[in-house]
């Protein structure tokens, strides 16, 4: 038994073999099955870091990365010398920020309440709709954002006006202060259902004793919910914040350019939206490039302090 | 299979109650607010354009037609848009499964010596990556724009989905793997007859993130085949339509049309209902899969 036990403690401990001449020999079908693979993440993924260099130049397409004149870091120093970039990167971690709260809030949320539905089909038709716009593109969502917040038909200014809380409809999308927000219930309305499936299958790995104990300890199931249920999920919790946060900067480019107008281009330009308006519509790769290694970078730095963090907390983390 | 069953005392709390009472409300609004903008946009598809200008459409059509699903049929762009979408959808789907599954393969094989290196390489890019102007011009040079290729040959193999799956491949006992190895099986034999069998459920969660995907892009069709009007895809054309409503929602056009019955608007939402059709269509099948096929839990290497 002891013996066992101590190899299959080996077994997982196991980094692998060293690399060595002879298990290249060994393994040469499974390294000429990953060639391709790894010739294909250089191109497709790796390659295009090469154009970074048109960051650092004055790139004019006629001369190409080789025959640019060589401006070091003034592209940017434009770029953040520029007020419009600058709030071009608010709009964006707040953007990020908003809808990183909101959805871990409300997947959360909605999946301790489903977990406590005892009516099985009830909960697996709750279930069901929930998923359901998660799988329609934004360019769909965002019409039906469009149509429920509408001056003249929109549900929401009806309801508004029939309760007496506003006096006229408003046109919602116009002002720059809902904007934010409405960004981020768009996005809970797509993605909260979805969202919770993780925090539901991590719920239900939660030892059910723990709940027969608490019950015995005469507590409600509010107690349970608290005591049990959102510290057994606290490891889920923590690697998908920690999966997210990276992401924070790359929260939104869709829903924010296909909602956006005129009126609230301040709140809604965001760095991606930013690097396709300069960058491809109006040919200025440099400018481009260098808002979007400015993206890449904060987004590395990001995880690795989050991963540090984890780390030095003793949770779950990435790598 | 653990699962906890509530134990039923014969007297439930008032506390107890309650909790069930505020729940199913919570619950229900939840389902309502989900619902009811779909089904408005199904009653307004079906509704006389020019009346529904006038509001007051809730879950029911109140001047019914077939007008607007008609118009769409008739416009020869949609339907080639729909070819496409439908076209890329099933490739690359079949495509990308198959490689991404076979990198994924090949790291789950515990022993394999450069499987970390390799792992780094694939993990690394879904957070560092060109970004949108050095790729554009990578796949102009590459020749993929103004090319149906463009949405099948990038992201062929995804990070993310290679992780998922050799997740579920680590999970599945090594023992299989290794009798096949004695009996003298290749690596590909393994992955097709012992592998690939075994791994349905989280092939089918994978097969469905990617056809979303590709059925409800647009941007990549926006960026690369603007100019070529015979790839853009059903979403592309929906998102015009979509700024034709917003944009000019009182000029010259819209008036001829509303004379027509319909308007952009209630075209919109025929397009809509039909482009989420398969979609609403297909995932309730593939729902029990979700929940096994997806652990990411093991996402840390």
């Amino acid at each position: 038994m002891e013996v066992t036990k101590k190899r299959k403690q080996n077994v997982i401990n196991d980094k692998g073999p060293k690399i060595s001449w002879r298990e290249i020999r060994k393994q040469k079908e499974l390294i000429l099955l990953s060639i391709p693979f790894v010739i294909y993440a250089l191109v497709f993924y790796y390659a295009p870091l090469g154009g970074w260099i048109m960051a650092f130049q004055n790139y004019k397409p006629k001369g190409g990365l080789l025959h640019s004149q060589f401006v070091g870091l003034a592209k940017f120093k434009t770029l953040f010398s520029n007020d419009v970039f600058i709030r071009v990167i608010r709009n964006t971690l707040c953007m990020g920020v908003i809808n990183l709260v909101l959805s871990f809030v409300f997947s959360i949320g909605l999946a301790i309440l489903l977990n406590e539905v005892r009516n099985k089909r009830g909960k697996k038709f709750v279930q069901t709709v929930s998923y359901l716009p998660h799988f329609l593109s934004w360019i769909i969502v965002t019409g039906i954002v469009l149509d429920v917040l509408s001056l003249e038909t929109g549900i929401i200014n009806q309801a508004l006006v029939a309760l007496h809380i506003l006096n006229k409809p408003i046109n919602w999308l116009a002002y720059p202060k809902f904007f934010w927000l409405i960004v981020g219930f768009a996005n809970v309305w797509k993605e909260t259902g979805w969202g919770s499936i993780i925090y539901l299958a991590s719920i239900t790995s939660i030892n059910p004793d723990l709940y027969e104990a608490a019950s015995i300890d005469g507590a409600g199931r509010l107690q349970k919910i608290f005591h049990i249920t959102l510290p057994g999920i606290k490891p889920t919790i923590f690697i998908l914040l920690l999966i997210n946060v990276g992401n924070v900067l790359n929260a939104g480019f869709e829903v924010q350019y296909l909602l956006g107008n005129g009126l609230v281009q301040s709140v809604s330009q965001t760095i991606d939206i930013y690097v396709l308006k300069y960058g491809i519509s109006m040919g200025d790769y440099s400018i481009g490039t260098a808002a979007g290694i400015f993206k890449s970078l904060v987004s590395i730095v990001i995880i690795f302090l989050a991963n540090k963090a984890a780390k030095m907390a003793g949770e779950e983390r990435l790598f | 299979m653990k699962k906890f069953v509530w134990t039923r005392k014969k007297k439930s709390s008032v506390g107890d109650k309650v909790f069930t009472i505020v729940n199913t409300v919570i619950l229900t609004i939840f389902v309502i607010i989900t619902l009811y903008p779909i089904l408005n946009t199904l009653a307004i598809s079906f509704n006389d354009g020019t009346d529904a200008l006038r509001g007051g459409i809730y879950l029911w059509p109140r001047l019914f037609t077939w007008k607007n699903y008609q118009t769409i049929i008739h416009k020869q762009n949609l339907l080639t848009a729909t070819e496409i979408s439908i076209l890329r959808t099933v490739i690359a789907t079949v495509v990308q499964l198959f490689v991404t599954a076979l990198l994924s393969y090949v790291l789950s094989r515990k022993n394999f010596i450069f499987r970390k290196q390799i792992s780094l390489l694939y993990v690394l890019t879904m957070y560092v990556n060109g970004g949108l102007i050095p790729t554009f011009m990578l796949y102009k040079s590459l020749g993929l724009t103004n090319s149906f290729w463009v949405y099948i040959i990038p992201g062929m193999v995804s990070a993310f989905n290679m992780l998922v799956i050799r997740t579920y491949m680590v999970g599945l006992p090594d023992s299989l793997q290794e009798s096949a190895e004695i009996d003298g099986a290749g690596h590909f034999t393994i992955f097709l007859r012992i592998i690939v069998p075994l791994c349905k459920p989280v092939f089918a969660t994978i097969a469905l993130f990617i056809a979303v995907y590709q059925w409800n892009s647009w941007f990549d069709t926006m960026l690369y085949n603007r100019m070529r009007g015979e790839f853009t895809t059903l979403q592309y054309e929906l998102m015009k339509l979509l700024s034709s409503v917003t944009n000019n929602s009182s000029n010259a056009e819209t008036m001829k049309q509303a004379s027509n019955q319909v308007t952009p608007a209630s075209i919109r939402a025929a397009a809509t209902i039909i482009t989420s059709l398969p979609i609403v269509c297909l995932y309730p099948f593939l729902q029990r899969y979700f929940v096994t096929g997806l652990t990411i839990g093991g996402v840390k290497e």
